[in-house]
């Protein structure tokens, strides 16, 4: 098999794995400080997705150009599911929040399913079908533009949570919930601010996926399951690892597909969980806790 | 003095006059059960894949079940009370959906579309004794079970894949050349793998001019086939032999688009590559593929009445297997019923087993049913998608038009 192929392979898979960490950031994100496992991380994902194809479709609005308002609507959406119900379980046992989110997974699925209907939709960009060449490498345009605002969003969040005051709050309290009340902090609001932000976060990536993938109300569990492949494997609560973990997860489904068989992708996919599970419990970039 | 008579006492007794009486009654209601069963709806249970990865196709098979009413009535066969169930696209949902729609008081099933889903319809079915007619799925095995209650008007992979040999053969020898190489990509399901035996042990009886240089399995839930079209262009095949669903076809062609890869044919030998939301979501890229399948044959009465109500109900939409076959099975159901006279499950199963439609849709001589419940004198034909349309390019008997050969470029297309 020609080298370029390989090149060509693992380029998309980079650079679809960029979006997945993006996806699994927000996942991350919310973990790491809430400290409240999303099991409606996918579905809140393709609410954003719906929103960008209803925008396109009414009025040729691209995803990208609508991912910051997307993102925003996320962010409400989000804010306002934690300060209205999350909060109230955050003392309570952690089947308790289990249930909670799987209930609002479902809700999510069936509500889509009521408005939008089964049939799988997407947004025909003007750019849907072209490809960039160089040399031998072929590189889907799609895919660039997704995986190159993928790393801006990061950045973005990465620059957010070190630089500005808020941004040092929310981690205050993800290292120490009692010392943050005792100086002040109003955690529950931080924490609303916090999940809102991990909404955000699969808003946008939301709007960057529906340019390479088509949305049905029913692909959420799926995505959830992979943001949890992604955050487990790049390590539970790192904001790194989750991109880490998305660049690896889609290289490994990728060159998995050329290699072997393109039906046994996922499988390696987990089969990389498994060892991290083994080997590296805390997974790739997280901290070991006593 | 006793009121019994005596046994050689020939004179009318109060019991005799009963017994005569209740004869009388049964004697002269009994027509009158038939006419009452004739003018009951039959309970049709219809098991399609409504939600989840195949709703497309699920829901334009639904077409053909919301246009069938309109259509039976007009050909004298009693009402059918439709009964829907949503398989989900998954075999286990199809299994309690059914037997769901019994337990409801479904007396036919008909369905699923999708070979897995009808092995496991077909199997609660059986079990049940309720008779169940299969509108779409071709993995032979569903009817070796010897299974009693389960029938089936579709060709199976072995009969698809005879004909799709032969119509290619004379697409080849019309267009005045062929592919010398082909990768075979198919969807890893029990449709997908079947047609992948059945290539295996038909294609060597055809004397093919090309050979299969890599077999390419994908999932069928995939949202991304941009690897497996990026395996299939490093072979540097002249041809794509495909046995594909709805979205992967979509997929696979706006891979090919990006990939710069436009191989010489699209040999299809499945759904997706035909359906109208894959003309309607590619446009002019939709254009080329050939398809070889069960289709209809547009020369017959019946199908003239399919395409003028599926035009008044679904404007703009094209007739096609999906409709055809469900439709097709429908009629069986109403048909079986009308010659049984009653909706108990062995003599509609009795019924459907002695099948004769001649006034049907499919190509072929009719509907009829072999010991394994097995409609084996159906025929297929060779389309090609043309300007958003479909036209019948082989057998020479069946065609409308001649194909365009070779696939035009992708990037020659405007």
């Amino acid at each position: 098999m020609p080298v370029d192929i390989y090149l060509n392979v693992a380029v998309g898979g980079i650079l679809t794995g960029l979006v997945y960490g993006l996806m699994a950031l927000g996942l991350s994100v919310i973990f790491g400080v809430v400290r409240v496992v999303n099991f409606a991380h996918g579905e809140m994902m393709t609410i954003a997705m719906y929103i960008a194809v209803t925008l396109f479709s009414a009025f040729h609005l691209d995803p990208l150009v609508m991912l910051v308002p997307i993102a925003a609507v996320l962010f409400a959406f989000g804010y306002l599911l934690q300060a209205g119900l999350i909060n109230r379980f955050i003392t309570r046992p952690e089947h308790s929040q289990f249930l909670l989110l799987v209930a609002i997974a479902i809700i999510i699925t069936n509500a889509l399913l009521i408005l939008f209907g089964p049939d799988s939709q997407n947004v025909q960009a003007s750019y849907a079908y072209d490809s960039f060449q160089l040399g031998p490498l072929i590189v889907d345009a799609t895919k660039l533009y997704a995986g190159f605002t993928a790393v801006v969003v990061t950045t973005a969040l990465f620059a957010f949570f070190q630089f500005t005051n808020l941004g040092t709050a929310i981690r205050a309290c993800a290292d120490n919930y009692t010392g943050a009340m005792v100086v002040g902090l109003d955690v529950r609001r931080l924490y609303a601010l916090t999940f809102g932000i991990g909404a955000a976060c699969v808003g946008a990536a939301g709007c960057m996926l529906l340019l390479i993938f088509d949305v049905t109300p029913a692909v959420g569990p799926a995505y959830t399951l992979l943001a949890f492949v992604i955050v487990i494997t790049g390590g539970l609560g790192s904001m790194p690892g989750a991109l880490v973990g998305g660049v690896l997860i889609g290289l490994t489904e990728a060159l998995a597909g050329l290699l072997f068989t393109p039906s046994a992708k996922s499988m390696f996919a987990f089969a990389i969980l498994v060892l991290v599970l083994l080997f590296r419990p805390q997974g790739i970039m997280g901290k070991r806790t006593a | 003095m006793s009121r019994k008579p005596h046994n050689n006492d020939r004179h009318l007794t109060r019991r005799t006059v009963a017994t005569a009486l209740g004869a009388v009654a049964l004697a002269g209601t009994a027509p009158f059960n038939i006419v009452r069963a004739q003018s009951a709806a039959l309970k049709v249970g219809v098991l399609l894949p409504r939600s989840g990865f195949q709703a497309g196709i699920g829901q334009d098979c639904q077409r053909g079940v919301d246009i069938a009413a309109g259509i039976l009535k007009d050909l004298g066969m009693p009402p059918l009370q439709i009964m829907n169930g949503d398989t989900e696209t998954n075999v286990d949902v199809a299994r309690s959906r059914a037997e769901k729609l019994i337990s409801e008081g479904a007396q036919i099933l008909v369905g699923a579309f999708d070979s897995g889903q009808s092995t496991a319809i077909a199997q609660v079915a059986e079990q049940k004794g309720i008779p169940y007619v299969i509108n779409i799925a071709a993995a032979p095995q569903i009817t070796e079970q010897g299974y009693k209650f389960v029938f089936r008007n579709f060709p199976t992979a072995g009969m698809i894949l005879s004909d799709a040999f032969a119509n290619q053969k004379e697409i080849f020898e019309a267009a005045g050349s062929a592919p010398k190489s082909a990768v075979f990509m198919h969807v890893n399901d029990t449709f997908g793998t079947a047609m992948k035996g059945g290539i295996g042990a038909v294609m060597p009886k055809f004397n093919m001019p090309y050979n299969l240089v890599e077999t390419i399995a994908y999932d069928p839930a995939a949202r991304d086939l941009s690897v497996e079209i990026a395996k299939a262009k490093a072979t540097g095949a002249d041809a794509l032999l495909m046995v594909s669903r709805l979205n992967d076809a979509i997929l696979l062609t706006r891979e090919l688009v990006k990939q710069r890869w436009s191989p010489m044919a699209i040999l299809s030998m499945g759904p997706g590559w035909y359906e109208d939301q894959y003309l309607k979501t590619l446009g002019k890229l939709s254009d080329g593929p050939l398809s070889f399948v069960p289709w209809y044959d547009p020369n017959k009465p019946l199908s003239k009445t399919l395409e003028a109500a599926l035009a008044k109900a679904h404007p703009g939409i094209n007739l096609n297997t999906n409709h055809v076959y469900t439709f097709e099975a429908l009629l069986v159901a109403a048909d079986a019923y009308k010659r049984a006279g009653s909706a108990d499950p062995k003599a509609l199963a009795d019924a459907v087993r002695s099948t004769n439609i001649t006034n049907n849709v499919s190509p072929g001589p009719g509907i009829q049913f072999n010991e394994k419940g097995q409609n084996d004198k159906l025929k297929n034909s060779a389309i090609q998608n043309r300007g958003g349309k479909l036209v019948t390019v082989a057998p020479k008997v069946a065609a409308n038009a001649k194909v365009e050969w070779p696939l035009k470029p992708y990037d020659k297309r405007s």
